[in-house]
């Protein structure tokens, strides 16, 4: 390392040996991780890939078929398009609501005490915490009269007859964006709260003698420029599962929904890949859906750097 | 012992004196805030409440129609019929409870080292390679597990891994979730002036990862511990193991509960049972990491 100085400018071959000598400490603490990184993530990942070019249903050895699992799900199935018209719409509703959501508690939690702190960051997280518990919304908005919104509405007379809140494509969409976002304080709340923890408050005090009026001036000029990186992780997180929205609407709503209303594009995969068994249109399914969110992703990064500088 | 306990105390009434000086929301905003927070918390407590309140309810009420939320006799019931089931079979039930810990424990530990050395690596050495690293990082995050199980299995069994402990503790370590949460607090936290001096007086990378790092950025992997540990214990390995003795406690408990209505009862005992331990390393790691903060105020 101490040779850093010297930063090597040589280019071609050597020169970069020779960098990359000069980092062999980065490369050693790299390597664990990359050893188990590329055997059980990136190559299922490429090999997923590669059944997207191909017609495999998992008994027999996948056949290349081109692009064509591509043309398919854009020229001839009508229902991948509902779902992706439903994933945008699932992810442009719940995604910055969820996100916005969950600084905003983190950063109201963290001015509390804290026995208080600990007490509410549990329960906030506890959604997350507890698996599968969108089923507590099946009691609530159950279909018949003893569903307790429709026992409720009924008995002050706001309604005459019980609602099919799930199964009516009026009302099961709605639901099933409530359920996401009560479930959005995850992994990404959690950083906001450690994040908060790591910010320089000395900068607070610096901030008032610099004008700073109010609590949401220090948020917004002190407290989220330290916090980008946070942010960014964040941001991915919620990417991550908001474009992924299916199995809640799944046990909420059924599958298939009525009309195909909650159907969304990770449903529309589970239904080729663990129904059908046609893995390799189900991989140009999770093809396309990553190259959306990375086009989301790609676009959110550069706004919240923007905000950094 | 005597005197650091009494100089904590001091510090924190210190810390809890500090706050006066900063400054602060109006009451009305304050108020408005903390009614909302209050309105919020109910409706995220509900899955807790629920599985607390279930497990204690007798059969009769936990067939009752119209369902009620709230227990009116509760019972120990359930935990009584969950004891049965589980001194009952053919493995003891300690086994797996013994396999599920060793795996939570090891595998989360492992976890946490690897993914914050590489992190460290990733967020402190401008090594040829690094900015393409962290997207590839990010990148594996976005990509749907759904259709990456069959090569997994492919490359698990071509290991001859199926059936060991390996096979449900590597992929978990393969993922780059940890290491993206950490880098992001790495780069963020350590000065790279901190590093030059810790250089300067002669310690080696490994050292200032370990006694220079990895203690500021204790919030972050404090939190990671929870998303681990979580992620562990959720785990099944169906797919991979079919050795009785080394299936997970998980596995087990969901056989129970799967096995319909005449197990309901113990079903719910089983749904608390279960998340007791995600709940008390929750609380451990988020008092530790209230720790921390007094600890890094001092500086």
């Amino acid at each position: 390392m101490r040779g850093r100085q010297v930063r090597a400018m040589e280019t071609g071959l050597t020169g970069l040996w020779k960098r990359v000598k000069m980092y062999k400490e980065a490369y050693f603490m790299l390597a664990p991780f990359t050893l188990l990184f590329v055997t059980f993530t990136i190559v299922p990942i490429l090999a997923a890939l590669y059944f997207s070019f191909t017609s495999f249903n998992m008994l027999q050895k996948p056949e290349w078929v081109g692009a064509a699992n591509y043309t398919r799900l854009f020229f001839t199935d009508d229902v991948f398009l509902i779902a992706v018209k439903n994933t945008l719409l699932f992810a442009f509703i719940t995604g910055p609501i969820g996100y916005l959501l969950s600084f905003m508690f983190a950063w109201f939690i963290n001015d509390l005490g804290p026995k208080l702190r600990s007490v509410l960051t549990l329960i906030f997280y506890a959604p997350s915490l507890a698996g599968n518990v969108f089923f507590i919304w099946l009691y609530l908005f159950s279909g018949d009269a003893y569903g307790f919104a429709n026992s409720k509405l009924m008995s002050y007379g706001i309604i005459k007859e019980p609602i099919l809140w799930l199964t009516d494509p009026k009302y099961n969409f709605t639901i099933v964006v409530l359920v996401i976002i009560w479930l959005s304080m995850g992994a990404g709340f959690l950083a906001f709260i450690a994040g908060l923890q790591t910010v320089d408050t000395s900068l607070n005090e610096a901030g008032v003698i610099d004008g700073i009026q109010n609590r949401w001036q220090e948020l917004w000029y002190i407290t989220i420029p330290q916090m980008v990186p946070q942010l960014l992780f964040g941001a991915v997180m919620t990417i991550a599962t908001s474009f992924a929205v299916g199995y809640q609407s799944m046990a909420l709503t059924g599958f298939p929904s009525t009309d195909y209303s909650t159907h969304t594009i990770v449903l529309h995969l589970l239904d080729y890949g663990a129904i059908r068994f046609e893995m390799g249109y189900a991989s140009a399914i999770a093809v396309v859906l990553f190259a959306g969110m990375l086009f989301v992703w790609n676009v959110l990064q550069k706004s919240l750097r923007k905000i950094s500088d | 012992m005597e005197t650091s306990r009494a100089l904590r105390s001091t510090l924190s009434l210190k810390l809890r004196l500090l706050p006066r000086k900063k400054l602060s929301r109006s009451r009305k905003e304050n108020a408005v805030i903390f009614l909302f927070l209050a309105i919020c918390s109910v409706f995220m407590a509900l899955p807790l409440v629920y599985t607390i309140v279930t497990a204690f309810k007798p059969i009769n009420e936990l067939f009752l129609f119209p369902p009620r939320f709230f227990v009116s006799h509760p019972t120990l019931d359930n935990f009584i019929a969950m004891n049965q089931l589980t001194q009952n079979m053919w493995v003891p039930f300690s086994r797996y409870l013994f396999n599920s810990v060793f795996v939570a424990g090891v595998g989360t530990a492992f976890y946490i080292v690897i993914a914050s050395m590489a992190a460290f690596a990733l967020a402190k050495y401008k090594f040829p390679g690094h900015a393409l690293y962290f997207q590839i990082i990010v990148w594996a995050i976005l990509f749907r597990p759904e259709v990456t199980g069959i090569p997994q299995y492919i490359i698990i069994s071509k290991l001859g891994m199926v059936n060991t402990y390996f096979a449900v503790i590597l992929p978990v370590l393969a993922g780059s979730f940890g290491v993206f949460l950490m880098r992001q607090f790495i780069i963020n936290a350590i000065p790279t002036e901190m590093i030059e001096a810790a250089r300067m007086d002669g310690a080696t990378e490994y050292r200032i990862f370990w006694a220079v790092v990895m203690p500021i950025v204790k919030p972050a992997w404090l939190t990671l511990l929870i998303f681990t540990f979580q992620q562990f214990w959720n785990t099944t390995g169906v797919q991979y193991i079919y050795n009785e003795n080394l299936k997970m406690l998980p596995t087990i408990l969901q056989q129970i509960s799967s096995a319909g209505l005449a197990r309901a009862g113990a079903g719910s005992a089983v749904a608390l049972v279960l998340m007791i331990p995600p709940i008390v390393i929750f609380l451990i790691s988020q008092s530790s990491v209230m720790q921390t903060m007094a600890h890094s105020g001092l500086k």
